[in-house]
Formats: C-alpha cells, structure tokens, sequence
C-alpha cells in the first residue's frame, strides 16, 4: 500500500510543476501560428517549385530573350533581402498599385496571400539555379538522342533532361525547403500571424525570454529536420544510374 | 491498273535519299567539313571510315542537324533539312540515329526507352506501341531486358536497345555514329551482327566505324575521309585491295598491318 501510494504522488506535483513552468503559454495559439507557417511554407513551395522550373526551363532555352529574362530576373531577385521583397509586396504592390490578391476586404488573408507571392517570387530564383545544376548533371548525350528522335525542345525538356535533373537535386532541394520554411518568418513583417509573430508578441508580454526562443526554435526545427531526413531519403531512393 | 500499282509499291523507290552539296563548317579556326560533297541514294550502305579528327563524325551529325553547317546545302528525301522547330523535329523523327555512347534515357526503363519516340511523336497508341517495341527489341535480342534500366544492361545490350530505338520511328535513314567504339571487344560482333541483318533487309545506312570487316562485308561503298575532306570513294574491294591516293594507303597500311 505504501508502495502504491508513494508511486501516486509525484504524478500531481510533476502536473504542477509543469504548470508552473510552462504557464506563459496560456492563452496563446501556439498550434494555430505555426500552421500558418506550415501553409505558408507549403503554398510557396509548390509556387516557386512551378515557377523556378519556368525560369529553369527559360535559361536553358534556345530563344535568347528567354534566357536574358531568365538571367536577369534570378540576378536581381536573389540579390535582393527577402524582408525587403516582402515589404514591397504590401507597400508596393498592394497600397499603391492597389493589388489586392483577390481580397480587398480581409486584411489578414490578403497579407497572407501577399507573402506567399513575395515568398514565391523570392525563393523560384533559388529552385531555378539548383535545378540548373542538375539540368547540368545530365549528359548532353540524353539530350542529343531525344532530339534525334524527334522530340520538340519542350518535350526533350519536359520527358529527358528534367525528370533526371530533379532526380540529382533533391538533396539541394531540401536546403531551399529549409530556408524557405524559416524565411516565412519575414511575413510578420507585413503582419501575417505566423509564428515568428507570435513569438514577437509573447517575448513583449511574457517575461521567460529563453524559454519563449526554445520553444520556437524547437518548433522549427520539428518542421525542418524531417524535411531534410526525408528528402535525402528520396533523393537516394530516385537517383537515375548511369 | 492494280497491278502497275502493286508493281510500284514492291519495287523501292530509287533516287538519292541523303544529298549533301558543297558542305562546309569550322570549328573555331578548325575547317572541319570541306566542300563535302556526298550522295546517299536508297537502299544503300554507305561506311564512312578515315583517321581520328576527319570529321566524320560531325558529317554524319551534321545529317541531322544536330551539328549546324556554315554553307552548303543538305536535303534529305528532296526536303532541305529545315533551319530549327517543328519541321526539324519532323525530319529528325525519319533519321535514325546511333550513338558511340548508346545515349539511352537513363530514367526510362529499356521498353519505355523504344516507346517514347513512337507515343511522343508518332502519337501511336499505347498498346501499339509497345507491340511494336517488344517486338523490336526482339528482332535485337534483347527482349528478355524490356524491364530492366540501361544501366544495368552491358554495352553492346544497351547499343542494340539503341538501334531498337531508331528503328521504332520506322526512319528512311539510319546514322551511325561510331556505334561500336564505346564496346568491349566481345561485344563488338553481337552490335555488328544486327547492323548486318538490317542491311540485308535493304534499309539505308551511313555508317561511321573503324570496323573494316564491316565495311568490307556489308557496304556497298567506303567514304574515305581525312582533314575535312572526302578523299576517295569506292566500292570496299576496289578501296582495301586497291586504293588510290597516298592518304588512302598510309591509312589502311597502319591499319591492317597488325
């Protein structure tokens, strides 16, 4: 009996304990900020996954205005500070050039869809030059032979050169994931409650200043590390033998 | 009525299918091609042989454009070989081509490899097409490996899986480029054999090899090139027992003396 009961009391006091520690979380939706990175972080990956391989495809292209375009968008874009592309987007793009994502009258999903596109336009510059990379992995051979069957640029592109070249940059890819992910946290610059925001605003309110930045820091790093893990998985597992 | 039609339809049609007219391109300062001046008519095998740096490989590129010329014309069937797009992709889809390094679509599997020309271009149905494709890779034994990668197939498996490519796009015209000199030895002869087989079965052929019993068996003419230059034509008897200018002799004496 003694036994049992002395297994029982540490059970509340450790509730307590944990209460008492972890109490500046109350009343703040910790789940709820980060899902909304997680959205911004999806939704800009599949668009500047879209529009990098556009650009990709741009740069390798025989048509010389194509490739100008191509080179001078990636060299402008990437050299210029996210946080500054993303203010542009609102300062720019939305209070002076009046664009209002389709949502004129919600400040918040306006905001939001603003981000993704500053994050798009952004982070398409860098899945454009990995993927390049890799269009240059591929033997000029592969191409060679796609053409002399008589496939089009497109299709020698779309069927031959970058199925392969994907295969060779995941592991790349995975960095630009990676940063990606925690370059969303720049959209609280413009107010999207993510939550590099939230952590802004509990850091003013709550005193635990450490404990705030690990449980952030933790939360990225929840999202992040599997990206990596996962995407060298596979990127082994789709390798092209040659 | 019927019978002059039937007539018609079984004889090949003669005439000159591959007609190159004063053809020149340099490589930077390198004059690579040289006034080449060649007639490829149907039905005929034509190897094109000559030292390292001839330019034969880049005459039988330039065939089908996948090297550019400086001057000169190249038609092929009566067609001028259009300048880029559409109407080149057309003609490159009737030049079969052959590569030293095989060239296979690495991602694809070897039947995938046999059916993309024929879907993609042909816009053939699936199942026909991959008929045709098993059968073709078949006719090159190597239909035991449809499933299999490239890369895990051995050299001379993956040549004749190439052959089976062209020959998928049914071309009016076959270019080999040096297709046995990326091979071990022991596979040389099982590449050679097909080329054999489909020179028998009458199909137009430029041939660049290093081979001369291929040359000496199956050719109906030798190209002799050196420095850019076609320097003697001849029917393979005639330019190994016989040949007539200087290049010709050095070439075959270091060659054959051995």
């Amino acid at each position: 009996m003694r036994r049992s009961s002395g297994r029982h009391t540490p059970g509340p006091r450790h509730a307590e304990a944990r209460e008492i520690v972890f109490d500046f979380l109350e009343g703040y939706d910790l789940l709820g900020a980060f899902w909304v990175t997680v959205q911004l972080t999806l939704l800009s990956a599949v668009g500047s996954l879209v529009w990098g391989t556009m650009l990709a495809a741009m740069r390798v292209s025989p048509v010389p205005l194509m490739r100008g375009f191509g080179t001078a968008y990636v060299n402008i874009v990437r050299n210029i500070p996210l946080t500054v592309i993303i203010l542009f987007t609102s300062l720019g793009l939305s209070q002076t050039l009046g664009v209002t994502m389709g949502a004129a009258d919600n400040f918040d999903t306006q905001n939001f869809r603003l981000a993704v596109l500053g994050l798009i336009l952004y982070t398409s510059a860098f899945v454009c030059e990995a993927l390049r990379s890799g269009i240059n992995t591929v033997p000029v051979g592969q191409a060679e032979a796609a053409r002399a069957i008589g496939l089009s640029f497109t299709q020698v592109l779309t069927l031959v050169v970058l199925p392969q070249a994907i295969r060779s940059v995941v592991g790349p890819m995975a960095n630009v994931l990676i940063a990606l992910t925690k370059n969303t946290t720049v959209a609280a610059a413009i107010g999207v409650t993510e939550a590099a925001l939230l952590m802004k605003k509990m850091i003013e309110n709550e005193a635990q200043l450490i404990l705030i930045s690990a449980v952030f820091a933790f939360g990225y790093v929840c999202l992040t590390l599997p990206t990596g893990l996962i995407m060298g998985w596979v990127g082994k597992k789709v390798a092209v033998k040659r | 009525m019927t019978e002059v039609s039937v007539a018609k339809d079984d004889v090949p049609a003669t005439g000159d299918l591959v007609v190159l007219k004063s053809v020149n391109k340099h490589f930077g300062a390198l004059h690579v091609l040289q006034d080449i001046d060649l007639t490829i008519t149907r039905g005929e095998v034509v190897v094109v042989i000559g030292p390292s740096g001839s330019g034969k490989s880049t005459l039988c590129r330039a065939i089908n454009r996948l090297e550019t010329i400086d001057s000169g014309d190249i038609s092929i069937d009566g067609k001028p070989l259009p300048q880029e797009g559409k109407a080149l992709a057309r003609l490159r889809a009737d030049v079969g081509m052959v590569f030293q390094s095989f060239n296979l679509f690495a991602h694809k599997t070897v039947l995938e490899n046999v059916m993309l020309g024929q879907i993609k271009v042909r816009k053939a149905d699936k199942k026909v097409a991959e008929d045709k494709a098993r059968a073709l890779l078949d006719r090159v034994g190597v239909a035991t490996q449809a499933d299999k990668y490239p890369a895990q197939l051995s050299g001379g498996q993956q040549q004749r899986v190439a052959i089976a490519r062209a020959l998928a796009m049914d071309p009016k015209v076959m270019l080999f480029d040096e297709p046995t000199s990326a091979l071990d030895p022991e596979m040389i002869n099982e590449v050679l054999e097909v080329m054999q087989q489909l020179a028998r079965e009458g199909m137009t052929m430029i041939v660049v090899t290093h081979e001369m019993g291929f040359a000496r068996s199956a050719a109906n003419r030798v190209v002799f090139m050196a420095d850019g230059r076609i320097v003697e034509e001849a029917v393979p008897d005639q330019f190994f027992s016989n040949p007539r200018s200087d290049r010709a002799k050095d070439f075959l004496s270091k060659i054959l003396h051995h």
